[in-house]
């Protein structure tokens, strides 16, 4: 009886050893699938990482250190004052005309594009409107043409020899062909329009993806309640669209603060400098065919870069609703 | 039936459809017009095209230059393409403090200015001899925020069960992603390669810094050239505009879905 009992013993002692064991095993098993998954996640990520890192977040240290230095880029010393870069800038009336300008495209630019874009958006939500798509392909079309090939189309259209005149002048309304790109006022709102031509189709494809994620039934209650369309869309159409809109702001401050394209394509800066943009200015000091100072257009870049980064802070705290 | 509430509606976008395709149409008109009849207002085809193509490729290393895009673009979307995507999929799937913390710093490059990078990049690729070439074009460009966050998005679609089911059978990790997620995720890839390709074609700072050969020149470059000069000859000019649109136009068309779904996509 007792050595029957001590056998059971040893039997359960052994099954339960082996139990054990194999629980154990399987725990670390299960641990080197984690730690190998976990290793594979990071694996993944390292490539985007590592680029973004190398082309981005360096060149903007290297930026903010060249920033300081002066000279040409062969022989280059620290500048002496050392904020002379910075303190220089808001004494260059050619840089500070061409914030004023970037500003200008900014504050007129983008909310007539922005106000246009919801506006065909909403027009182009309704269910009963037929021919949809083409509408909305027509309107979407400029944005396959390159920043290139539209800046030049405008200044083909706009020239002194161009159709714009000659369909003026043809009807009278002018005498002579007017030189819109050789007057600063004119040639700024011939940047204007054809920025506003590019990008509001783009614009309304943002908020026709938002419009789908509103319900339409809201819509249809709106319209059985009486309101109008106007009242519908302040009252529906962009208190929903907000966040969609706060993007949209974003990316189009983030835009017009680096408008380069067309600056250099459309006007080249002129006429006399007076259409000139930061980064066309930044680049005409650095790569352009004046002197290069990589030193003082470093320092201007990285005011471009502050500028985007306020604007968008400014923007994102504004549009948040969640306080 | 044409509803009469909505007849405003139908004349603001014809006149807005008006505007936005009328110059696209007469940049195709001009480019088969010579330059006295673009000047004179005509807004018809002519029966100059053949005559400004052969000015344009004698003028021009048009084929050369066609070609540099078609490379650079190419290889760029590709590459991009496998970057970002393979990273978008490691942050969401494999997502953890840590990940979720890193990819918020990498949103942060967001705001980075073209303007500012181009001269510490410059001098990085000009010492390590990349000027005029693929890479010095492309490697700038291979990984940016807004695909990571698009793939990154687009993840949370992909059913996690295929993941285990995947990891049950004994496939890799990396055998996973690239046997089971690709195949799954063939939309966004299709969105995100016609955006890739159309920011490659169309870029412009950055190879007027690098490319500082003529040979290495893109179409955008080109075209820029072809307006540089004192006089314009237009029916030219708006040849080589039209050369340097017709791709864009084709993606475009052929795959405005996921050209809008691209826009669009990170945002969902």
């Amino acid at each position: 009886m007792p050595r029957i009992r001590l056998c059971l013993r040893w039997g359960e002692i052994e099954e339960f050893s082996n139990a054990k064991a194999l629980k154990g095993g399987n725990a670390l098993q299960k641990g080197n699938i984690e730690a190998k998954q976990g290793r594979a996640g990071w694996a993944f990520v390292t490539p985007a990482t590592v680029m973004i890192f190398i082309m981005s977040f360096y060149p903007m240290v290297e930026a903010f250190i060249t920033s300081f230095r002066t000279g040409s880029s062969a022989a280059m010393k620290w500048a002496n004052p050392f904020s002379f870069n910075y303190t220089r800038m808001f004494q260059d009336k050619v840089f500070v005309t061409s914030i004023g300008n970037t500003f200008l495209y900014l504050i007129i630019q983008v909310p007539i594009m922005l106000v246009l874009a919801i506006l065909l958006a909403q027009i182009l939500n309704n269910r009963h409107l037929m021919a949809k798509g083409w509408f909305r392909t027509m309107i979407f079309l400029p944005c396959a043409t390159s920043l290139v090939s539209y800046a030049l189309i405008f200044k083909s259209l706009f020239s002194t020899n161009g159709l714009i005149n000659s369909f003026l002048v043809n009807l009278h309304i002018l005498s002579e062909p007017y030189n819109f790109l050789g007057h600063p006022a004119s040639a700024k709102i011939v940047i204007i329009l054809a920025l506003i031509w590019r990008w509001t189709g783009y614009n309304m494809v943002f908020y026709l993806a938002g419009l789908q994620n509103i319900d339409y039934a809201v819509y249809e209650a709106a319209k059985i309640d009486g309101a109008s369309s106007w009242t519908t869309f302040w009252s529906i159409t962009v208190p929903l669209l907000r966040p969609t809109i706060v993007m949209t702001f974003i990316m189009s401050i983030n835009g017009t603060l680096q408008l380069f394209d067309e600056s250099v394509n459309l006007t080249n800066g002129g006429p006399a400098n007076s259409t000139i943009t930061m980064s066309h200015y930044i680049y005409n000091n650095s790569f352009g065919t004046g002197v290069a100072n990589f030193g003082y257009a470093s320092a201007m870049a990285f005011l471009v870069f502050i500028m985007v980064a306020v604007l968008a802070f400014i923007n994102i705290k504004v549009g948040d609703t969640r306080d | 039936m044409v509803q009469r509430r909505l007849i405003p509606s139908y004349i603001f976008l014809i006149i807005a459809c008006f505007f936005s395709v009328f110059p696209l149409y007469w940049m195709i008109t001009a480019a088969t017009n010579d330059t006295v009849d673009v000047a004179r207002g005509k807004i018809w085809f002519g029966s100059h095209a053949m005559e400004n193509f052969q000015k344009l490729i004698q003028s021009q290393d048009l084929g050369k230059s066609m070609g540099n895009s078609f490379l650079y673009a190419i290889v760029q979307t590709v590459l991009c393409l496998l970057i970002c995507s393979i990273a978008g999929y490691g942050f969401e799937l494999y997502h953890d403090k840590g990940k979720d913390r890193l990819f918020s710093i990498l949103l942060l490059a967001m705001m980075v200015p073209q303007v500012a990078t181009m001269i510490p990049l410059f001098k990085m690729i000009s010492r390590m001899g990349m000027l005029n070439s693929v890479a010095g074009f492309i490697l700038p460009a291979i990984s940016t925020p807004f695909m990571i966050m698009m793939f990154r998005q687009n993840s949370r679609n992909f059913p996690p069960d295929i993941l285990e089911a995947a990891r049950m059978d004994g496939l890799s990790e990396l055998a996973i992603f690239f046997r089971m997620y690709m195949p799954v995720m063939k939309s966004t890839y299709a969105a995100a390669a016609v955006i890739s390709f159309m920011n490659a074609w169309n870029s412009y700072l950055w190879p007027k810094v690098v490319m500082t050969d003529n040979r290495a020149q893109t179409m955008p470059m080109l075209i820029a050239n072809l307006a540089g000069g004192y006089t314009i000859d237009y029916g030219l000019l708006m040849m080589g505009v039209l050369f340097c649109s017709i791709p864009t136009m084709v993606v475009f068309f052929v795959l405005q879905k996921q050209f809008a779904e691209g826009i669009t996509g990170a945002v969902k």
